[in-house]
C-alpha cells in the first residue's frame, strides 16, 4: 500500500511533466498553406510525382470543405495560414548522425532510442514534428520480413506498397480534417507483417510535438498479411505553451484472413493549464478494416491529454467472421472537451464488435462518447454489445452519451447500455478511513473503473496509463 | 430554399387574410412570428441531425386541399363513426380534420368548472389566460414544423382542469381525417391541469377517407403542481396519413404525466415529445409502442429536459417491424447544471422480423450535473428462438407461439395504462393487429 501511495503521490505532484521544449536546430517552413507549400513539403521529402498529385488532389478537395461543427465541442476559430506545416528538427546534421539533444529528449520522456538500453520487446519508431528521428530495432524485424520504418522511407523503399494501401481505407474525401493531413502529412509509421508472420516485439511510435507554431500531421499505415499478428502501440506528448497547437492525424489498418491486429494508444497532448489556456487539438481520423475472413481488429485508448479530442477509431467489418473491438479510457479535468468514440461497420456474415466505453469527467470539462454501431443488409448474425459509462466528478463537468445504431437486418443482435453516475461516495468514504486521502481515493477508484479497458494494454503501457490517470485528476478536487 | 418550402409559404401568403378571419386573435398573434421563423429555418432535410430518419420534405410535397374558410360539418360524427371502448364510459370530442365538432358526448359527467371546448372559441373567451399559456412552451424558433402549425393552425381542442379537481371519466378525444382529395390538416390542443387536478385523456386517430393526408400537429400540456395527467395516444390511420406531430409537457413540481403514444397502425408518424421538469419532484412517463408492417415509417423523438433538482423520469419504447417496416428513435435525456439527485431512465427495444425492416436507435444522455443517476438500454433482435422452441414443445404451434411472444413483448407498454378496460381494449386490438384481423375499433376503411 505505501508503494502505491507513493507513486500516487509522485505523480499526483506534478502537473504535466513532458512539458519541456527542446533546443534544437530545426529547420521550419514558412507559415501558411496553399499549393506551394504542399509542393514544398513534396519536394523536401523527394516523392514520386503520383504522391504530389495524391496531395494536391486532397488540398484541392480540402478547399471546398469546412470545419464539421456537429461533434459536441466548442472549437475556438484556427487559422490555418497561421501555422506552418513542416517543421524538420533533423535537418541540420546531413551526416545521418542524430543530434545528441534529440537523444536526450527523447530519453527524458523515457524512450531510449539507443538499443541497448531500449525495453526488451519494444520497437520505436520516434516522430519529431514533422519527421521521423530515429526506428529501432529495424534489422532484427527485417530477419522475419517485417517492414517497419518511418512513413518517407517507405515511400522511397516500398512504393508499390504504398500506393496500394495508402488512402484506400481512408480517403482524402474523408472528411475535413482527413483533407488536410492527406495534402500536408509529414511523417508517420509504416508497418507490413508478412503472410504467416507473427510479429515478435511490441511496435510503437512515439509522437513529439516541439517545435512553436507548428502543427504535426503524421500518417500511420499498418498492413498485416494473411495468419499474421501485430501488437502497435502509439504515444505522444507536446511542450506546455500558451498556444494552441493542431494535430491531424491518419491511422488506417487492413487487415487480411486470419490477422490479427491491436492498436492501443496512450494520448497525452499536452492539455491546456488549468485556466484552458494551450493544449493541443486533436483531430485524428483512425480507421481499420477487417478485410480478410475471421480477421481481428482491436483499438484500445487511454486519452488524457489535448485541449480538444476528436477522435473515433473505427472498424470496417468487411470479411465474413471477423471481430472488431474497442476499448476507450477517456479522461477530462480542467477545460478539456473530448468527443470520442467508434464506429462498427458491419458488412460480412457473422461479424461480432465489442465497444466498451469508460468517460471520467472532472473539473470544467466536457467528456462525450459518440459511437456507431450499422448492421447492412447482407451482415447476416451479426453481433454487437456496446457499454459505456461516464463517471463524474464534480457538479460543472459535463458527461454526454450519443450512440447510433441502425440496423438493416432482422439477424442482427444489437445492446447498448450506458449509465452516468457519480463517483461513489461511500468509496471514498472508506479509503478515508484507512488512511487514504480523497485525491488518492479517487485516483484508486477511478483506476479500479477504467481496469477493464486497462487490463487490455500491454504490460509497461497499462502502468504506465495507470499513472496518467492520476496526473489528469490532480486537482479534481476541493 | 426547397419547393416545398417555398409552396407553404406561398400558400400562408395567400390564404393569410381568410385564415386569420376564421380564428381567434391570440391565435392570429402567433402567426407572422412563426412564419419568420419558418422561412429562417426552413423545412428540415436529412442533414438535420434531429430528423436525420425522416425525410419531412418529400412527405410536404405536393397539392393539398385546406379548408380555412371552415366549412360546416352537416353530419353528426358520432353517428357515423364509432369509437367506443367497451366497458368504459367516456366524454367523447371529435375533431373532424381540424375542426371541432360542438357537441360534446355525455358532458354532464365531467366535474363543475371542466372546460371541453373548441380552441379558437376559447381563446376568444380567455383572452388573459391564452395570452399567458398559448403557444408558449412551443417554441417556434427551433422546429420549422412547429412554426408551420402555429403559422396555419386555426383551431383545435382546448381542455383545461382547475384546481383540485378529478376527473373521473376518461375524456376521449377522436380525431377523423376524411375528405375527397389530398388533404392538409393542422391540429392543436391546449391541455391545463391546474393544482391537485388529475385527468385521463385518450385520444384516437383515425382517417375515414382513401386519400393522402398530411397532418401537422402541437401539443401543449401544462401540469400544475401535484397534478396528474394521463395522455394516451392511439394511430390506428392508414398507409397514406403522414403525420408529423410534437408535444410540449411543461410540469409543476410535483406532478406526474404520462404520455403513451401508440400507434397501430399509420402511413409516416413523426413524435416528437417534449418534456420540461420545471418543479421539484416531478415525475414525467414517456412511453410509446408501434406494430408496423409494410411500408409504415414511424420516428419517435423524445426530450425530457431535467431543469431543476429532484426529478425523475422513466421511458419505455417498444417497436415490432415487419415487412419493409422502417422504426426510428431518438430519445434525449438532458439534465441541466444544479439538477442534482435526478433519476433517469430509458429503454429502447425492438424487434425486426423481416430482412428489409430497418431500425435506427440513438439513445442519447447529456449530463451536466454529477449526483444523477441516469441509464439508457437499447437493443435490436428477433423473438427468442430458445422460447419458440419451449413453446413448440409443449405443442403450441411455431406461429402461434411468435405471437405470444411478441404479445408480450409490446404489452409492457400496453400495461403502463392506469385504465383497466382500455387495456384489455388494446390488447384486444394488438392481438388483431398481429393477425393481421381488421381493427374494428377503426371502421376505418383501409385498414387491412
Amino acid at each position: 500500500m505505501e508503494e502505491a501511495n507513493k507513486y500516487v503521490k509522485e505523480f499526483t505532484q506534478e502537473k504535466y511533466k513532458f512539458g519541456f521544449t527542446t533546443d534544437v536546430h530545426t529547420e521550419v517552413i514558412e507559415k501558411g498553406l496553399n499549393e506551394d507549400v504542399v509542393r514544398l513539403i513534396s519536394a523536401k521529402k523527394n516523392e514520386p510525382e503520383w504522391l504530389l498529385e495524391y496531395r494536391l488532389g486532397a488540398f484541392r478537395h480540402w478547399l471546398t470543405l469546412s470545419i464539421p461543427t456537429w461533434a459536441h465541442l466548442r472549437i475556438p476559430e484556427i487559422d490555418f495560414q497561421g501555422i506552418s506545416y513542416y517543421a524538420d528538427p533533423t535537418a541540420k546534421k546531413k551526416d545521418g548522425e542524430i543530434d545528441p539533444e534529440l537523444l536526450k529528449t527523447f530519453e527524458r520522456l523515457g524512450i531510449p532510442l539507443n538499443e541497448h538500453n531500449a525495453l526488451a520487446g519494444f520497437a520505436v519508431d520516434a516522430v519529431m514534428d514533422s519527421v521521423s528521428v530515429k526506428t529501432t530495432f529495424k534489422e532484427t524485424l527485417r530477419e522475419k520480413g517485417i517492414i517497419f520504418c518511418s512513413f518517407s522511407e517507405a515511400v522511397q523503399e516500398h512504393p508499390e506498397l504504398i500506393k496500394k494501401y495508402m488512402g484506400s481505407v481512408v480517403g482524402y474525401k474523408d472528411n475535413f480534417f482527413a483533407a488536410l493531413n492527406s495534402a500536408v502529412f509529414s511523417d508517420g509509421s509504416f508497418v507490413y507483417i508478412p503472410k504467416g508472420v507473427r510479429c515478435p516485439m511490441e511496435l510503437s511510435t512515439y509522437f513529439r510535438i516541439n517545435a512553436i507554431n507548428t502543427g504535426q500531421f503524421e500518417r500511420t499505415l499498418i498492413v498485416a498479411e494473411d495468419d499474421s499478428y501485430v501488437s502497435y502501440l502509439e504515444g505522444c506528448t507536446a511542450p506546455m505553451r500558451d498556444e494552441n497547437q493542431l494535430h491531424a492525424a491518419i491511422v488506417e489498418i487492413i487487415v487480411k484472413n486470419r490477422a490479427e491486429v491491436k492498436y492501443s494508444t496512450v494520448q497525452n497532448w499536452f492539455p491546456g493549464d488549468s485556466e484552458g489556456k494551450g493544449g493541443v487539438f486533436n483531430f485524428v481520423t483512425k480507421r481499420g478494416i477487417c478485410e480478410g475472413e475471421g480477421s481481428k481488429l482491436s483499438w484500445t485508448q487511454v486519452e488524457t491529454g489535448s485541449a480538444i479530442t476528436w477522435k473515433y477509431p473505427s472498424c470496417i467489418l468487411k470479411g465474413d467472421n471477423s471481430t472488431a473491438e474497442f476499448y476507450s479510457v477517456a479522461v477530462t479535468n480542467h477545460h478539456q472537451q473530448a468527443d470520442t468514440g467508434t464506429k462498427m461497420i458491419h458488412l460480412g456474415k457473422n461479424t461480432s464488435s465489442t465497444i466498451i466505453s469508460k468517460g471520467i469527467s472532472a473539473g470544467k470539462s466536457e467528456n462525450s462518447y459518440r459511437g456507431l454501431v450499422r448492421i447492412t443488409p447482407n451482415a447476416d448474425n451479426a453481433r454487437n454489445f456496446s457499454e459505456c459509462d461516464s463517471l463524474l466528478i464534480g457538479d460543472k463537468c459535463g458527461a454526454h452519451t450519443f450512440p447510433y445504431m441502425d440496423v438493416h437486418n432482422n439477424t442482427a443482435v444489437i445492446e447498448h447500455e450506458a449509465t452516468t453516475s457519480k463517483i461513489n461516495e461511500d468509496q471514498i468514504f472508506y479509503c478515508n478511513q484507512r488512511g487514504l486521502d480523497t485525491e488518492e481515493a479517487i485516483s484508486l477508484i477511478v483506476n479500479g473503473y477504467a481496469k477493464e479497458v486497462l487490463n487490455k494494454l500491454p504490460m509497461e503501457f497499462a502502468v504506465e496509463a495507470q499513472k496518467l490517470l492520476a496526473i489528469t485528476l490532480e486537482g479534481s478536487v476541493g | 430554399m426547397n419547393t416545398a418550402t417555398k409552396n407553404f409559404i406561398d400558400l400562408y401568403t395567400r390564404e393569410r387574410e381568410v385564415i386569420q378571419s376564421n380564428s381567434s386573435e391570440i391565435i392570429n398573434g402567433l402567426r407572422t412570428d412563426a412564419m419568420l421563423n419558418f422561412k429562417k429555418l426552413g423545412l428540415p432535410s436529412r442533414k438535420l441531425e434531429k430528423y436525420k430518419y425522416t425525410d419531412v420534405q418529400k412527405y410536404f410535397e405536393g397539392d393539398f386541399l385546406t379548408n380555412f374558410d371552415r366549412k360546416p360539418i352537416n353530419y353528426e360524427p358520432s353517428e357515423v363513426f364509432k369509437c367506443e371502448v367497451p366497458n368504459l364510459n367516456t366524454v367523447q370530442a371529435f375533431l373532424l380534420n381540424d375542426s371541432f365538432y360542438p357537441t360534446i358526448d355525455k358532458k354532464e359527467l365531467l366535474p363543475k368548472g371542466v372546460t371541453v371546448g373548441s380552441l379558437s372559441q376559447m381563446a376568444d373567451r380567455f383572452i388573459e389566460w391564452f395570452a399567458k399559456y398559448y403557444g408558449k412552451i412551443a417554441n417556434t424558433r427551433e422546429d420549422a414544423l412547429v412554426a408551420l402549425n402555429t403559422a396555419l393552425v386555426q383551431d383545435g381542442v382546448f381542455i383545461y382542469i382547475p384546481k383540485n379537481t378529478v376527473v373521473d371519466v376518461p375524456i376521449q378525444l377522436i380525431n377523423i381525417l376524411s375528405g375527397d382529395q389530398s388533404t392538409l390538416v393542422n391540429r392543436r390542443l391546449l391541455i391545463m391541469a391546474e393544482e391537485n387536478a388529475q385527468v385521463n385523456i385518450l385520444m384516437c386517430n383515425h382517417a375515414v377517407s382513401a386519400v393522402d393526408f398530411l397532418q401537422t400537429g402541437v401539443t401543449e400540456i401544462f401540469a400544475g403542481e401535484n397534478a396528474h395527467i394521463n395522455f394516451y395516444e392511439i394511430e390506428e390511420t392508414h398507409s397514406r396519413t403522414h403525420r408529423f406531430n410534437s408535444t410540449f409537457v411543461h410540469q409543476a413540481a410535483n406532478s406526474v404525466v404520462q404520455v403513451n403514444t401508440m400507434t397501430l397502425m399509420n402511413g409516416v408518424s413523426c413524435n416528437n415529445t417534449n418534456f420540461h421538469l420545471a418543479g421539484q419532484g416531478a415525475h414525467a412517463d414517456c412511453n410509446g409502442m408501434t406494430i408496423s408492417d409494410k411500408e409504415q415509417h414511424i420516428d419517435n423523438i423524445t426530450l425530457i429536459d431535467h431543469a431543476v433538482p429532484h426529478c425523475t423520469s422513466h421511458e419505455l419504447f417498444k417497436y415490432v417491424l415487419d415487412d419493409k417496416a422502417v422504426g426510428a428513435f431518438t430519445g434525449m435525456i438532458l439534465v441541466r447544471p444544479d439538477a442534482q439527485h435526478t433519476n433517469s431512465e430509458q429503454t429502447n427495444r425492438s424487434i425486426c422480423l423481416t430482412k428489409e425492416a430497418r431500425m435506427y436507435a440513438r439513445p442519447q444522455l447529456e449530463i451536466y450535473a454529477d449526483d444523477v443517476r441516469c441509464g439508457h438500454g437499447a437493443t435490436v433482435g428477433q423473438l427468442d428462438e430458445k422460447a419458440l422452441f419451449y413453446m413448440q414443445a409443449r405443442g403450441i404451434n411455431r406461429d402461434e407461439a411468435r405471437l405470444l411472444l411478441m404479445f408480450a413483448f409490446v404489452n409492457e407498454v400496453i400495461d403502463k395504462i392506469n385504465i383497466d378496460p382500455l387495456k384489455e381494449h388494446l390488447h384486444q386490438l394488438v392481438e388483431r393487429r398481429f393477425r393481421g384481423e381488421l381493427c374494428n375499433c377503426a371502421g376505418s376503411a383501409l385498414n387491412k
